[in-house]
């Protein structure tokens, strides 16, 4: 029971990112009509958001300390950052330590604006362009992009901590009832998954109770009939890509602690999200997010020992090897709808 | 006994009942067209004679074998031909190369591993090809792309490509449509003379009654998926079902 | 010749000339001169162009002929290298038998991928195979280790078998063709030049110019204007009386088998696998090469495959010494701006380059390099409209 609870937990992390990336990818597939293969760019980019602002926010200045010498008996130079100026030691401090949370609030207005500049700059002109043509051009894109980043932030990974008031682990075990240390859970786990569901509900919400998102739900199922009432869908469609584009960035913020960002992250979860994307079923948001925590969740019951005795290996391949069962046994995934991409 | 047989074939999409209870028969070496109006379930009956759709229920019977449960191809095979309501040709493809691809099919079968055969070397289907363009009067357009043909030409090379397999029976599904009276009646000429030349068993969906009263033989009259009447044309013009059915639905038949 | 066109004769007779030339041809710059890093005739980098342009040639057999979209197709040259490989090291280091096996094993494993993957089509079909290859490279580092040293990889050893083979004396097994070793090289140097001849390069040329051959003959025969027919139109061809399920599996399998010609032929030169040539992204790299030259263009591949493994090798190794050389006749505030703007695309920036460029091609000339060719030789002779359409997709030219 103690080793089921725990794997479920393990699994909604990494799920929670699973859905979220596999979410935007199928608001862009289903508005538009696009396969963006440059999707794991802006998770990719979403992660630097967090590394940039956590750099601009200790940004320093060098300060002459009169109290304190150095090994020569110069009076020593410390590096103060900007923020203690502006805000004192102590706010300062605290805000350097919430930079990745801060994130979000800076990631938001980016992200969105990369999305829209994509859409308008490139995507906009490949949509009556083959399937093919879509992948290989965001496929070109993505690495553009992260080349980019590369030249900027280098190849290695840059750590980027959670704020210190959720280092540590939770012992979830304890307080359900099993014995202590069983099932420890890390306190960022638990924030990544909530700040998951709340987006993903979010998202939900926007589409179902707005009136914007009811034009673009309406628009995603039959985009003609939409236009005919004179209702300009294109416009909402951009912005939908610029939502898609902040929920792949914010997934991609939030994500920073979990695994030091590097610039190749994108593509890494790149593979996976498209596979997700497809069990869940092409254009089907609820199939994304079922997917998303399904593969993320079996992916950690796979990698179980007990699992892995019997069947060595099987925690590399299982999202792979049920992708294909699902493809072959239900061509249009778990929720998907009809004659989406089978031309 | 016809060529084709169409016994009891009914076919559900949903709630929608497009074909209630089908039954056809037509004659071999004759014209047979069926009319009907928007939405009767013309095409989705010639879905299920050519293995494109599978009826819930009835059979079909071509030249006393079942069609039902094999796939287009091998329909094909049979000696069924068709032609599609919006022209399906290779447009990527030359029209020669559009114009071969029947021949091949038809003298090699459903699959051929020739990977290393030299095509240009093969006469044979080079001059059966091009004999079915000269019929066509398209010889001189043969290397164009298939793309980038007027809407006539597109249809009309369909129409060759079916007629150089040789089929028993082919069928159309609106050749005339979106066509100009000029090229309506090019058409018109066009099909009489494939059925003078040939042993060849016509079956025509077709909106323009001048069309059908020009070449059918015999006509069936589908409306809500089931057939109203079946007879002759003279008979089918005056008749009062096929009236009530088409007045106010279409002005041709007026 | 051959069963060939005039036309496509002289094509396969300029590629050979250019493959049998290459050592002078791709250095052209003396030794000593400052341009001599852009000199691509080192036996390293030819073994890689002729067999990258294998790679390159067989998927676009599937990709330009069928328009079907493979994301997994380095699985069957890493099949090939390990098939070619244990050959070295059971039987005998001579790279004949390992060229042989690594073609069969390959096809039969692009058989069954295919035959499974080839039920569906468009994007589904590209995360059929994408999974497929994960898969097997997943397999290749973890599980298979037995097979494939996982992360090691694996090397011929001197206490390997290899039972014809006479026992070695403590040297290192070295890969040759019937005694002459791949690794040999005779040198010729004239003037401030040397040309180098290596007999790996010389033996993955001729199976080049051989591979190209068959593809010029699947894309002249009825065979290969069927699969031009699968890309076209489906349906019609369903109608047509035609089965495309085992043409495009065909295809499918032949790609396949010149994709673990490629492998076989890279353990022959360099007597080492490991399972990151497995790896998505080096599928995606045939991809790129395929675009890039030209989709379902003869040469285009070729192209390609030799435009990205020369910039990979050779882009890639300039620095900001070499820029700081080259602008040192500008004004030094200039000559730092220049660099700035320079120096992102080259170097370990390369990359970006290959971005760019790849999606320039995408978006303005679909039908890659040949196509350039084509519009650029086309401005040259205006007079004389060709009768063939420029648009290199879909009529397949040189
Ligand atoms: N694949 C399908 N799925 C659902 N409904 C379908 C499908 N194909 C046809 N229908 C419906 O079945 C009915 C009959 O369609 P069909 O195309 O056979 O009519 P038709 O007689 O050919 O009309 P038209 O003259 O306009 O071509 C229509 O209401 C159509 O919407
Ligand atoms: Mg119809």
């Amino acid at each position: 029971m103690e080793a089921i609870i725990l794997q479920v937990l393990n699994g909604l992390d990494k799920g929670s990112a699973y859905a979220l990336i596999a979410l935007g990818l199928t608001l862009i597939f289903g508005t538009l009509g696009v396969v963006n293969f440059a999707h794991g760019a802006l998770f990719m980019i979403g992660a630097f958001c967090a590394v940039t602002l956590s750099r601009i926010i200790s940004l320093s200045h060098e300060v002459v300390d009169e109290t304190q010498t150095d090994f020569l008996g110069n009076p020593l130079k410390v590096d103060v950052p900007y923020v203690y100026d502006w805000f004192g030691q102590a706010t300062g401090d605290a805000i350097i330590d919430w930079a990745v949370p801060l994130s979000i609030i800076f990631a938001i207005p980016v992200m969105v604006s990369i999305g829209v500049l994509m859409e308008r700059g490139l995507i906009k002109h490949f949509y009556k362009r083959p399937h093919a043509d879509q992948i290989l051009v965001t496929f070109g894109l993505a690495i553009v992009l992260q080349e980019i980043i590369k030249y900027y932030y280098g190849a290695n990974p840059i750590p980027t901590p959670a704020p210190s008031a959720f280092k540590g682990s939770f012992d979830f075990g304890a307080m359900m009832g099993f014995d202590p240390n069983v099932i420890i859970y890390p306190y960022w786990r638990i924030i990544y998954f909530g700040f998951a569901a709340v987006i993903i509900g979010a998202v939900f919400a926007f589409l179902q109770f707005t009136t914007f998102g009811m034009v673009v739900r309406a628009g995603m199922a039959d985009r003609e009939t939409v236009q005919l009432l004179g209702i300009n869908i294109d416009r909402r469609f951009t912005l939908m890509f610029g939502i898609a584009a902040a929920v792949a960035g914010l997934a991609g913020v939030m994500y920073t602690p979990i695994n030091s960002p590097n610039y190749h992250m994108g593509m890494d979860f790149l593979v996976l999200s498209f596979v997700v994307v497809v069990v869940g079923g092409m254009g089907s948001l609820p199939g994304a997010v079922a997917a998303g925590f399904l593969l993320g969740i079996l992916e950690s019951f796979a990698s179980m020992r007990e699992v892995l005795d019997v069947l060595p290996g099987l925690n590399q391949i299982i999202i792979y090897l049920v992708a294909i069962i699902i493809l072959l046994t239900r061509p249009r995934g778990l929720m998907g709808r009809k004659g989406v991409m089978e031309d | 006994m016809g060529i084709l047989d169409v016994k009891g074939v009914g076919k559900r999409f949903g709630g929608l009942q497009a074909l209630g209870d089908v039954n056809l028969s037509v004659a071999e070496n004759s014209v047979h067209a069926i009319i009907g109006p928007n939405g009767a379930g013309k095409s989705t009956l010639l879905n299920c004679l050519v293995g494109k759709l599978i009826p819930d229920t009835g059979s079909v019977m071509f030249d006393g074998q079942s069609v039902l449960g094999r796939k287009p191809y091998e329909i094909n095979q049979m000696g069924i031909s068709r032609v599609f309501q919006t022209p399906e040709i290779f447009g990527d493809l030359t029209v020669m190369e559009n114009m071969l691809i029947p021949c091949f099919a038809k003298r090699d079968g459903a699959f051929t591993p020739n990977a290393f055969a030299a095509m240009r070397k093969d006469g044979e289907m080079f001059d059966r090809a091009s004999h079915m363009l000269e019929e066509m009067n398209m010889a001189d357009k043969r290397h164009m792309h298939a793309a980038s043909l007027s809407r006539g030409d597109k249809r009309r090379l369909e129409i060759g490509m079916c007629l150089s397999q040789e089929p028993r029976l082919l069928l159309l599904d609106e050749p005339t449509a979106g066509m100009a009276r000029a090229d309506t009646n090019n058409t018109i000429d066009l099909l009489k003379q494939i059925k003078d030349d040939r042993d060849i068993t016509i079956a025509i969906i077709e909106h323009d009654m001048h069309v059908v009263f020009s070449l059918a033989e015999r006509i069936t009259v589908l409306a809500q998926g089931t057939p109203l009447v079946e007879d002759t044309p003279d008979k089918i013009k005056g008749h009062p079902k096929v009236r009530e059915a088409y007045l106010g639905e279409s002005q041709d038949a007026a | 010749m051959f069963g060939l066109e005039a036309k496509d004769f002289r094509l396969l007779l300029l590629v050979t000339l250019l493959t049998m030339a290459a050592p002078f041809i791709l250095n052209p710059f003396p030794v000593d001169s400052g341009m001599a890093q852009f000199n691509a005739g080192y036996p390293d980098l030819m073994q890689r162009f002729v067999i990258f342009g294998i790679f390159a040639i067989g998927f676009n057999i599937l990709f330009g002929l069928t328009g079907y979209l493979s994301f997994g197709h380095a699985a069957f040259l890493g099949v090939g290298s390990y098939a070619a490989m244990w050959m070295m090291k059971l039987l005998t280091m001579n790279v004949i038998p390992g060229i042989v096996v690594s073609v069969i094993v390959a096809g039969i494993f692009s058989l069954a991928v295919g035959w499974i993957s080839l039920r569906r089509s468009g994007i589904y079909f590209s995360i059929l195979t994408l999974a497929f290859a994960q898969m097997s490279y997943s397999l290749a580092y973890s599980v298979l280790t037995p097979i494939t040293g996982g992360e090691t990889g694996l090397q011929p050893k001197v206490t390997d078998p290899r039972i014809l083979d006479a026992a070695l004396t403590g040297n290192a097994p070295k890969a040759n063709l019937f005694g002459l070793e791949m690794g040999s090289s005779t040198e010729l140097a004239m003037g401030g030049w040397v040309f180098t001849f290596n007999v790996g390069y010389y033996v993955a040329a001729v199976v080049m110019i051989f591979a190209f051959y068959m593809s010029i003959r699947i894309f002249r025969s009825p065979f290969g204007m069927m699969l031009r027919a699968v890309k076209s139109n489906q349906q019609r061809l369903n109608y047509t009386g035609l089965n495309a399920k085992p043409y495009t599996l065909a295809a499918f399998v032949i790609s396949g088998m010149y994709a673990g010609l490629a492998g076989g032929l890279m353990v022959a030169m360099d007597t080492q696998v490991g399972a990151e040539r497995m790896f998505w992204t080096a599928s995606g790299e045939v991809v790129l090469m395929s675009i890039l030259g030209g989709v379902g263009t003869l040469i285009g591949p070729v192209l390609g495959a030799g435009a990205i493994k020369y910039m990979e090798n050779i882009l890639s190794k300039i620095n900001k010494d070499i820029l700081y050389e080259w602008f040192a006749f500008m004004p030094d505030g200039l000559q730092d701006f220049v660099i700035t703007l320079v120096y992102p695309f080259i170097g370990k920036g390369w990359h970006l380059t290959l971005g760019l460029i790849f999606m320039a091609v995408v978006i303005f000339l679909p039908g890659g390099l040949v196509e350039g060719g084509q519009r650029v030789a086309a401005l040259f002779k205006r007079k004389k409209p060709s009768d063939n359409t420029p648009d290199g997709k879909t009529t397949p030219a040189e």
